[in-house]
């Protein structure tokens, strides 16, 4: 549990840490090197890093958008379409970083099984 | 096993980066526009308005103040700086607008949407776009302060880019997937070329050819004749041309070429137009003179306009600015007010050109070949190789139309001549009349105006009104241009200008005011040739009918009068209608809608019904009187509004009436029940889907986002009424795009709206929050700063420094 929990919280800070000066994709890179670093098991290596990036993602764009009474968010919402609900928004934001993140997390780990013989 | 684990997981990786680091038709690139770090969440907010930025470039500090529109208020020492300043400002606020209309101009749309935008590109360049530009720039940098503001402008705006990350893109970007480039003085010139082919690149030259053709001159001249019955011009009837000393061009004896023409060029809106007019000091109820103008084009978020105040120690101008363009377009300062309507004058004509051979290296002219010159023309195209278009030019201009466009002669084509290609310093004119002080500054100012013509509106703190159609017109030959032309007899060509002082206009004129709303420029007195090339002849009448009803005039006259509805189309029409249609035969239904219709005392207010019933009606009447028109493969314009009632009520049994199709006769008298019943039906289905068909949803005007009025960012449904040829020109998506009044007070008291915001991001509150006020025919008070000491309209206020 608590190689879960390390990993979640390194993953986390990484992603903030990388997203200052990366493009999006930086959420990606930083579930291949917790992959690496702390290297957890079945499910779990696909959705620890998933939560981790789905709290950012999701939880980021939820403060942007509420500084700003979800002016822009409504519009997106519209856009992609999902029927004009912020929230659908920032949940559909949290999964898209989560997939990212946990896809490179099982390729982090696929990496790792490599190496180790 | 770990293998074949690992080439799968490094798939699905790739494949998951891939997929959100791309864009997929209309999907944006997901990861990239959804990341919270550097997507579409970091535009959720206002543009900052407040701190210190520094910029390169600038002599000395200027201050912006904003007030609670989010107006700028730019403080200068100089000049420079201040066009400087107001590329940066303007760049912070409309960054991707400014820049996308001249993708838009230039013919570049495909290198950012794609295919799609493929025929639409090769359109611009085959009109000779970037030509134009060229031309303008040319000429622009024989005046080197221009050029040098034009310099500091582009220098403001890359200030701006340069300062961006990624993540800071205005969402357009974002949505599109691509970056800003620098800003040019090239761009400005495109963007000048843009407003130029709006209001000054349509034409029926080779429409009117084919109907030349098609009914013999009798028939055209009583379907398109020259001046309407009635008309009431721009200078007022009787002004006395003796002044002029320049005799009309010669008409020359020749043959023009009726070819038959399939299709033409896509037309700028016929609808593109616009009011402005000015009262004396004797007709206001103050003494000083008033001045307004509504400029009426596409309605777009972001809007065209964007309200500035520019000022340096000395000059204070304020007003409607074009994104891209340097300094006041439609304002005032402390001395002067001006405003623009558009001339409609015919500077573009066509000319068939017979090529030597094949090849297309020489053409005609005289009795002699003289050499093409080619533009090569490179379309880059999103995702797919670049389409080289290789465009032929003439001394007249681009052949637009030939083998390789929209014809199948090897050995002939239309070269265009347009005023647009001509080249001129037009920016001059605005930046002078920025600074001008009387009349004389005016008129002076307008000297460099080349196109598109434009009756400009004058008025001063001085007492005086003025209205000049300016342009650089051709002394054409009576008749020259309005069909298309031999282009290898030199005659042909445009022979001279007319001399700018000879340009109609009028100053102080008796009846106390001044006025223009597109209609006819001058009578049959004026001596050069002027014909009804697409004129107005409603809102004009209306305008001018109510400034002769009283002696003195208030600003809530002036609002009432923007905002009048009165359909003076209809009430020409309906009142005949009613008298003459055999109403006998109408069901129920049908009778009700009539007597509705009957109810209406002809204002487009929003709750009427019977502009609705009109407006489905008119449009079925006037197919059925020009059904004749309906032809395949060859290009025609049906006659005018204003030509096709004054036939249907002196020549109600002329054969054009007639129905091609029936077996019967029919007269206008028939038409009237065949086209009622026919938007009776229309108007029941309509009914049926939508609900009560009153005007506000019958209309439905909306104000439509720049990318082809995307949903998320364009505000529909707005109640405003109205519509076209009505003094309230908002149509479903046309009209109104900036309403300025401005009191010659000292200093003077303006008030302006338009349908938008100071801000281009959807983001902001203040990207569409001018709408609603401006629906309801509201106006705000622009906060004229005489100084940049900062008052209680200020909320917050960004100081700008050198670096």
């Amino acid at each position: 549990m608590k190689i879960k929990i390390l990993n979640f919280i390194v993953t986390l800070v990484l992603a903030v840490v990388f997203s200052f000066f990366l493009p999006w994709w930086s959420a990606m890179l930083a579930a291949f090197i917790t992959a690496v670093v702390f290297s957890l098991k079945r499910a779990a290596v696909f959705f620890t890093p998933f939560l981790a990036v789905f709290v950012f993602w999701a939880g980021y764009s939820f403060l942007l958008a509420n500084g700003n009474d979800f002016i822009l968010a409504k519009k997106i919402a519209v856009l992609l379409p999902l029927g004009g609900s912020p929230f659908l928004l920032i949940l559909v934001t949290g999964i898209v970083g989560g997939l990212a993140a946990g896809v490179a997390g099982i390729f982090g780990k696929q990496c790792l099984m490599l190496v180790k013989k | 096993m770990k293998y074949l684990k690992f080439t799968l997981s490094l798939l699905l990786t790739a494949s998951i980066f891939y997929g959100l680091n791309n864009k997929f038709g209309s999907i944006p690139p997901i990861g990239k526009f959804l990341n919270p770090s550097t997507g579409v969440w970091q535009n959720e907010t206002d543009e900052t308005i407040t701190g210190t930025v520094s910029i390169d470039g600038l002599k000395d500090k200027v201050t912006v103040h904003y007030d609670a529109q989010l107006i700028p208020h730019v403080f200068a020492q100089n000049e420079n700086d201040l066009y400087r300043a107001q590329g940066y400002i303007t760049a912070k606020h409309r960054l991707w607008q400014m820049e996308f209309q001249t993708y838009a101009s230039a013919g570049r749309l495909s290198e950012i949407i794609g295919e799609a935008a493929l025929n639409y590109d090769r359109q611009q360049r085959r009109r000779g776009m970037g030509f134009g530009a060229d031309r303008a720039i040319e000429k622009i940098k024989e005046d080197p302060e221009t050029t040098a503001f034009l310099e500091a402008y582009a220098e403001g705006v890359n200030s701006y880019i340069n300062q961006l990350q990624p993540k800071d893109f205005p969402i357009e970007y974002k949505l599109l997937d691509y970056q800003p480039e620098p800003w040019t003085i090239k761009k400005t010139a495109l963007l000048l070329m843009y407003m130029t082919k709006d209001l000054a690149g349509g034409d029926s030259d080779l429409e009117y050819t084919n109907a030349l053709r098609m009914f013999g001159k009798e028939r055209f001249d009583l379907l398109y004749p020259d001046f309407f019955d009635v008309i009431d011009p721009i200078i007022p009837k009787g002004t006395d041309w003796s002044f002029i000393d320049v005799p009309i061009t010669e008409t020359p004896e020749s043959e023009l070429p009726l070819d038959s023409i399939s299709k033409t060029l896509d037309k700028p809106n016929p609808a593109n137009g616009s009011n402005n007019w000015a009262i004396s000091g004797q007709k206001s109820y103050s003494g000083n003179p008033i001045l307004a103008n509504d400029p009426h084009l596409g309605l777009n978020l972001p809007s065209i306009w964007f309200v500035m105040q520019l000022s340096t120690p000395t000059h204070n101008a304020f007003g409607a600015t074009l994104p891209g363009a340097l300094g006041i377009i439609s304002g005032f300062n402390n001395h002067i007010s001006w405003g623009e309507t558009n001339a409609t004058r015919d500077v573009l004509d066509w000319y068939k050109i017979q090529f030597k051979d094949e090849s297309c290296k020489q053409y005609k002219y005289g009795d002699d070949w003289k050499a093409v010159s080619f533009r090569v023309e490179e379309i880059k195209i999103k995702g797919k190789a670049a389409y080289i278009d290789s465009v032929c030019y003439t001394h007249h201009g681009p052949v637009a139309y030939d083998k390789n466009f929209m014809g199948d002669n090897k050995l002939a084509g239309y070269a265009m001549k347009w005023s647009g290609h001509m080249g001129g310093n037009n920016q001059r004119t605005f930046l002078e009349l920025n600074k001008g002080r009387n009349y004389d500054d005016y008129v002076n100012a307008l000297k460099h105006y080349t196109a598109p013509a434009q009756n400009f509106v004058f008025a001063s703190t001085e007492g005086d009104i003025a209205i000049w159609v300016q342009g650089k017109l051709p002394n054409k030959w009576k008749g020259q241009g309005k069909f298309l032309m031999d282009g290898s007899n030199p005659k042909h060509d445009w022979q001279s200008f007319i001399p700018q002082p000879f340009n109609a206009h009028t100053k102080n004129p008796e009846r106390g005011f001044v006025s223009s709303a597109n209609q006819h420029p001058v009578d049959e007195s004026y001596p050069f040739y002027v014909y009804n090339d697409g004129y107005e002849t409603y809102r004009n009448r209306v305008i001018n009918n109510f400034f002769n009803s009283k002696d003195t005039f208030n600003i809530q006259d002036f609002k009432d009068l923007h905002n009048n509805n009165y359909n003076l189309k209809a009430a020409e029409l309906l009142p005949y209608i009613f008298k003459n249609m055999d109403s006998s035969t109408l069901t129920a239904e049908e009778l009700n809608i009539f007597n509705e219709v009957k109810s209406w005392d002809f204002n487009n207010n929003i709750e009427e019904l019977g502009p609705s019933i009109w407006s489905n009606w008119w449009n079925k009447l006037y197919d059925l009187v020009w059904d004749e028109y309906d032809v395949d493969n060859v290009a025609l314009d049906k006659p005018f509004t204003y030509q096709t009632i004054h036939l249907l009520k002196t020549k109600g049994k002329d054969e054009f009436m007639d129905i091609v199709e029936t077996p019967e006769t029919e007269t206008a008298k028939d038409l009237f029940l065949i086209s009622f019943k026919k938007a009776a039906k229309s108007l029941m289905d309509w009914k049926a889907e939508n609900g009560d068909y009153n005007w506000n949803a019958y209309k439905s005007t909306y104000v439509g986002h720049l990318l082809q009025a995307l949903p998320a960012f364009s505000r529909f449904n707005l109640p405003i009424g109205g519509g076209g040829n009505i003094v309230n020109a908002a149509k479903k998506n046309h009209g109104p795009s900036w309403r300025m009044i401005v009191e010659m007070s000292s200093p003077p008291t303006a008030l302006g709206i338009y349908p938008g915001g100071q801000s281009g991001n959807p983001g902001s509150k203040y990207y569409d929050n001018f709408i609603d006020d401006w629906a309801a025919g509201n106006y705000h008070s622009l906060n004229y700063l005489q100084s940049d000491i900062k008052t209680d309209a200020v909320i917050d206020t960004q100081t700008l420094i050198s670096n």
